[in-house]
């Protein structure tokens, strides 16, 4: 039976996830605003920012002129799609093999990858900068596609084997049963059924690596810097101007707000780890 | 051809050995049901047949060719699964037609040999839907005609029915049986409903604990059931095993009666009893009797026309030349 639950209620409590779903929602509205304000409003208080009537585009055509969008832009692509795709070549073989053909151990090996990402980044900032330098790919794409791939990569192969493990085995030996071998097998059968989380996977991880800050700021100063040091370079050195630094930012999520927008459904997928059938 | 030898196959995993060495002969054409409780080795055993798992000891001949490290597909064997294990991102069409095409089937000649699967199967209407468009029944037919169309030595089916709501199995049962008296092919059938493998097999070989406890034809079993492990499984209701004086009388330690075996009567006779809970099944009726001297209630049936009540009292007789007598290991004394 379906619990009842008065009109009343439902109304609070739709209001309440209303304003809740704003408040999470409202830091990026607040950029759009800014983005589309003259500088000198921007730094007003909220509320006459909010009521005052000039919409301007100039912080965008200022932002244009300043810096090399295309070239920020391009490195991020690199990097996102990069760095996913190389993490995939190497999850995919790894998560198969555990979610298949599990060992005795397993469960520890994936345990002892999630834990790397419980190590805050900054503790292995230092190593990993000189390992760069000496090794002169610092400020270079294949610097950052690899060190990304290695930060994402207990996440990828996580998902994988959530994913991997829902294939039912039975499939699997009726395949063998039907003459397929392991090319046939893992073509004609594993793979389309394992493409909706391959999918996923590679989505979720195009955004972290997309949105991740701290490596791509750090390990770049110019010619791989993504959109994230492009947005960092209007906050600090010349002190602050918000609207170019929001329209900077719009410019900067845009292209991952669309991606996510049209892939929403496979991306909630994802998020659940399968939990969801 | 389908001639299917175990020959002191038994299998372990890791120390565990969950079927000792067995011996098994399963002639061309049989209908051979592996029957026992969950837990027994049945499913092993048939997976042992396949080639999905490796057997620790012994041979597995198929046809006269010992195919103990033989590949499944080149057993010659098809399988329908519990779950069906359909293709789910195909379509019903491309199902039945994967193993045509993993034997390089020409197009023509598989297209031919799914269509005639389909009718045989009442699936013509449905080619072309995916698994998860389909009702369970038919998902099981879409299995049984992925199996069909490799015209295999032998089908194995590993509990088919079990997914299936009563009336559905019922129904899917007797299309099973059906196809078997068409086909005339080996099948070897697991199930650990005695129902199933009563009705169904031309042999029924009753499993407990990875060990073979008897194999004959239902009736034999039914009638000559070797210990008591397989004179409670077989039959429904089970028949009725009773210790002490009773068994003493007649020179066992454990005699067993069926309920059908027992004389009702208002008057007088061996044991006297209560009726409990009756279970009206129209055509019959099975009561439930506790007798006071006898640890567990004893199931009579009768007619559909009985009239008897919960708390009446009554005396049952065992008619003498039914009763099963075993001995103190549970074995049959003949």
């Amino acid at each position: 039976m379906a619990r009842s639950v008065t009109t009343s209620r439902k109304t609070m409590t739709t209001l309440f996830a209303g304003t809740l779903g704003l408040l999470i929602f409202f830091p990026v509205l607040w950029i759009v605003i800014l983005s589309f304000k003259s500088e000198g409003d921007a730094i007003k208080a909220p509320l006459e920012v909010l009521f005052s009537t000039g919409w301007t585009a100039e912080s965008y055509s200022a932002v244009q002129a300043r810096s090399d969008y295309p070239k920020h832009f391009l490195n991020s692509v690199v990097i996102a799609f990069g760095s996913t795709l190389l993490g995939l070549l190497i999850a995919i073989p790894a998560a198969w093999a555990m979610a298949f053909v599990p060992a005795k151990r397993t469960k520890h090996v994936l345990m002892w990858m999630l834990s790397t990402k419980m190590l805050p980044p900054v503790g292995v900032l230092i190593p990993i900068y000189l390992i760069y330098r000496d090794l002169g790919i610092l400020d270079s794409r294949i610097g950052l596609v690899f060190v990304l791939m290695m930060i994402n990569l207990p996440i990828i192969i996580w998902m994988l084997f959530t994913y991997f493990r829902e294939i039912p085995g039975e499939v699997l030996e009726a395949a063998r049963m039907d003459g397929a071998s392991l090319r046939e097998e893992i073509i004609h059968v594993l793979a389309p059924m394992a493409i909706p989380g391959m999918a996923s996977t590679a989505l979720l991880n195009i955004i972290l690596a997309w949105n991740e800050a701290f490596w791509t700021l750090n390990l770049t100063s110019a010619k791989a810097a993504p959109l994230t040091a492009f947005i960092a370079s209007y906050s600090s050195p010349e002190g602050l101007f918000y609207a170019k630094l929001s329209a900077a930012s719009v410019m900067a999520i845009a292209p991952i707000l669309v991606l996510g927008w049209f892939s929403q459904k496979q991306l909630v997928r994802g998020l659940t780890f399968g939990a969801v059938k | 051809m389908g001639h299917i030898q175990l020959k002191q196959v038994s299998k372990s995993f890791g120390n565990i050995e969950v079927i000792p060495p067995i011996d098994l002969d399963i002639d061309d054409g049989q209908f051979v049901v592996f029957v026992g409780p969950s837990g027994c080795g049945k499913s092993t055993l048939l997976r042992l047949i396949a080639g999905l798992e490796d057997v620790t000891t012994g041979s597995i001949v198929i046809d006269g060719r010992d195919a103990t490290a033989v590949q499944p597909a080149r057993r010659g064997l098809a399988m329908v699964f519990q779950s069906y294990a359909l293709y789910p991102h195909m379509s019903v069409r491309k199902n039945i037609a994967f193993p045509l095409k993993m034997a390089r089937v020409p197009q023509d000649e598989q297209e031919r040999l799914v269509e005639e699967a389909a009718r045989v199967l009442n699936l013509t209407g449905f080619l072309d839907r995916r698994p998860g468009q389909l009702s369970g029944g038919q998902r099981q037919r879409v299995a049984i005609g992925r199996a069909i169309v490799r015209e295999p030595a032998a089908f194995l089916f590993d509990e088919p029915l079990s997914n299936l709501d009563a009336a559905l199995r019922v129904g899917m049962r007797l299309e099973i049986s059906e196809l078997h008296e068409r086909l005339k092919t080996t099948m070897v059938y697991v199930t650990h409903d005695q129902v199933e493998a009563m009705t169904m097999a031309d042999k029924i070989v009753v499993l407990r604990a990875g060990v073979i406890e008897q194999v004959g034809t239902p009736l034999e079993l039914y009638r000559n059931p070797q210990n008591t492990f397989v004179a409670g499984f077989i039959g429904s209701p089970r028949m009725n095993l009773v210790e002490g004086p009773d068994a003493a009388r007649h020179d066992a330690h454990t005699v067993g009666i069926r309920p059908e075996h027992v004389d009702v009567s208002s008057g007088s006779g061996m044991w006297t009893g209560t009726v409990g809970v009756s279970e009206h099944l129209g055509s019959d009726t099975f009561f439930h009797v506790t007798v006071k001297d006898l640890s567990q209630p004893l199931t009579v049936r009768a007619g559909g026309e009985v009239d008897l009540h919960y708390g009446d009292t009554i005396h049952l007789t065992p008619k003498l030349n039914h009763l099963h007598r075993f001995d103190d290991r549970g074995l049959r004394i003949t």
